[in-house]
């Protein structure tokens, strides 16, 4: 067992990375970039699926083959009957309890309703559902969520496919603070690898990554380059970063300096 | 009669369960879910589910998604 193991969802997994499988050029594309981001989970969702097209068996069958865990979400829900509707038709399919509960409350930003949001986890935990909310950063929001029986939440960096990184780190730190004990993951608006890497480096247990690899123009070198990023993050976590200060302090001995004190600048302001 | 399957009319000749209606539509051996007028069907309620005409059904399957 290393520093970096961990269990989620009474899982246990090495990697804190959990990708998205929308959007790839191909299916080969996406199989390739799975592996080599060492990612341990990964999103699937449901659509309408006409009996001549059995696209969705063909993927299905795709990701059986990598034999990681399947995170099925939601999304387009907009309303608690749908939602609830399709986490019980993804639990069947899937054959797992976990969800990715989406509840869409504005479709220029794709925010999570939270109101529904708190309605929907509420019905499906009690149904049996390990819940993975999908949900602003809001505080408030996060214990009505944790009352309604949630052990994990999934608060957005920014919105859904921009890349704009952690809009706000400070909600972001606090959730973290307050609830040292719960799983949190960072979902949505992650970018590159190094807005991956600052949430882990805030103490969160992991990010949900889909476009920023997807869209890369290697999809495949950018799963491993994400992979590596919330190992680094994680590690640096553990580690205990250094407070940051105002102004310069020599990391070099200035003991026995030559010419110490030999030169003397002047600022003239 | 008519049935609403993912929102385009299809028509039954005669009652039918929906596991009949399924194979009849061709979707035998797919990974589906099924919800009927927006409820949920468990696959264990196939066999005894008669479908009525204006009955909706929702057939989905796995899909890529974020």
């Amino acid at each position: 067992m290393t520093a970096l193991n961990w269990e989620i969802g009474g899982r246990s997994l090495t990697s804190r990375l959990l990708l998205g499988t929308a959007r790839y050029p191909s299916l080969t594309v996406l199989q390739q970039a799975i592996r080599a981001s060492g990612a341990g989970i990964v999103t699937v969702s449901l659509r309408r699926e006409s009996a001549e097209g059995r696209a969705g068996s063909q993927f299905w069958a795709t990701i059986k083959d990598l034999g990681v865990h399947v995170l099925p979400n939601t999304a387009g829900c907009k309303t608690v009957k749908e939602a609830v509707t399709t986490a019980e038709m993804a639990r069947e399919v899937f054959e797992t309890s976990w969800l990715k509960l989406e509840v869409i409350g504005d479709d220029y930003t794709l925010q999570p309703h939270p109101f529904l949001l708190v309605e929907a986890a509420e019905t499906l935990v009690r149904r049996g559902f390990e819940v993975f909310p999908y949900m602003t950063e809001d505080l408030v929001v996060a214990e009505r969520l944790v009352q309604a029986g949630c052990r994990i939440l999934m608060p957005w960096g920014a919105p859904i496919g921009s890349g704009q990184g952690l809009n706000n780190p400070w909600a972001l730190r606090t959730l973290r603070a307050r609830y040292p004990n719960l799983t949190l993951i960072v979902d949505a608006g992650i970018g590159k690898p190094s807005h991956a890497l600052q949430a882990l480096e805030l103490g969160y247990d992991g990010v949900l990554v889909n476009t920023a690899v997807a869209r890369a123009t290697d999809p495949v070198q950018m799963g491993r380059a994400f992979g590596l990023a919330v190992e680094a993050g994680r590690l640096a976590y553990l580690a205990g970063t250094m407070p940051p200060q105002d102004l310069a302090e020599p990391s070099t001995p200035v003991t026995g300096t030559p010419f110490w004190h030999s030169a003397q600048q002047e600022f003239h302001g | 009669m008519l049935i609403e399957v993912n929102g385009e009319k299809k028509e039954l000749h005669q009652p039918q369960a929906l596991a009949e209606a399924i194979q009849h539509w061709g979707y035998a051996g797919a990974a589906i879910a099924v919800a009927h007028n927006d409820e949920f069907v468990p696959r264990s309620r196939y066999a005894t589910l008669q479908l009525q005409d204006g009955d909706r059904l929702e057939i989905v399957a796995p899909m890529q998604g974020g």
